[in-house]
């Protein structure tokens, strides 16, 4: 127990100038953070860069904690492409495969229509009551690239709370007494 | 300054740091492949064809695919996801794609197939514009990564007419 009263010493020990720096230091983590992820929207268009695979509609491709990379260009949207999009009254975007596209000459519009690779039927049953296909203006991005089991990590935060209080806990902690 | 916790921190963010280096290097590695895939298509049967109570155009094909897929896989394929999508112009839609069959290849051995099959999803035209209406047979495939870059190109096959008349 040694490491305890180390900290408890080091907490009592703290002086003003010392905790300043430690909050400049920790706000500075904070915003290099929120730069990173700000300057990855810029980079690839997409309001939400980077997505984690939640259900197992794309499997065996894309599994539950997976990580996909999005892009948005203005490239027309095509057949085959993994897409992301919301879906009115949803509050979780879905990624899932095109399977039929329709672009209109005048207007430029398309209608899309999409299906997980894993599902029997397509996504109409999903979509709005009603609601026949997707326009543009639903898709978030394209998935253009894959990184395995890395999403676990926010899967295990949003479902047990007390796993994100704890780490953040010992972080802050680890912050707070840190001598370097 | 040579603690527990500071050696702890050292040893994960380099574990973290050659496992991200060896993905990237993984991902990187697939372009060097140049894959050579070779692809046949047959429309064998026209089922039925006919104009549904809303107006559109449907019809139902029997479909012959061969394929040889083996040349895209490499040690850092996971999957390969193929289909078969009939795509034409009509007067007011600039692009139609419709999906016609599509499967999963989950290793090189399977990679080498012949399937017979009728239209797994619906060839279904917005309007009524399919008769006697030449549309091209594209297949399309989407390489799919154990970690990095996704991949997907595809290659143009012979067209087909669809007939003059509803059957």
């Amino acid at each position: 127990m040694g490491w305890v009263g180390d900290a408890v010493e080091s907490i009592k020990s703290l002086q003003i100038r010392q905790v300043l720096l430690q909050a400049v230091s920790l706000g500075m983590i904070v915003t290099s953070a929120l730069i990173i992820w700000k300057g990855l929207m810029c980079v690839t268009g997409s309001e939400s860069p980077v997505v984690v695979v939640l259900s197992g509609s794309m499997e065996p491709g894309f599994k539950r904690g997976d990580i996909l990379f999005l892009h948005m260009s203005k490239a027309p949207i095509r057949a085959g492409e993994i897409v992301v999009f919301n879906v009115d009254g949803r509050e979780i975007p879905i990624v899932h495969r095109v399977i039929k596209v329709h672009e209109r000459k005048d207007t430029g519009e398309v209608d899309v229509l999409t299906k997980g690779d894993n599902n029997f039927g397509d996504d109409r049953l999903l979509y709005a009551q009603g609601q026949l296909w997707l326009q543009r203006h639903h898709i978030m991005g394209r998935a253009v690239g894959f990184l395995p089991y890395v999403g676990w990590v926010t899967i295990i935060m949003t479902e047990k709370p007390i796993i994100k209080y704890l780490l953040i806990g010992a972080l802050g902690l680890l912050v707070v007494t840190s001598k370097d | 300054m040579h603690s527990f916790g500071y050696r702890a921190n050292a040893l994960l963010t380099f574990a973290v740091t050659i496992l991200a280096v060896i993905c990237a290097l993984a991902s990187l590695s697939d372009n060097l492949n140049v894959p050579s895939p070779t692809a046949q298509v047959q429309v064998l049967n026209i089922n039925w064809f006919q104009k549904q109570p809303n107006g559109n155009d449907e019809v139902s094909l029997t479909l012959n695919i061969s394929a040889n897929l083996q040349s895209m896989f490499t040690w850092n394929t996971k999957q390969v996801f193929v289909f078969l999508a009939a795509e034409y112009e009509t007067p007011q839609n600039f692009l139609n794609q419709i999906s016609l069959w599509d499967g999963i290849i989950p290793s090189k051995e399977h990679a080498k197939f012949w399937i017979h099959t009728t239209n797994k999803y619906r060839f279904t035209d917005q309007g009524s514009n399919l008769l006697g209406k030449e549309f091209n047979l594209t297949l399309h495939w989407h390489v799919m990564p154990k970690t990095g870059k996704m991949f997907a190109d595809k290659v143009v096959m012979t067209g087909y007419r669809l007939p003059e008349e509803y059957r």
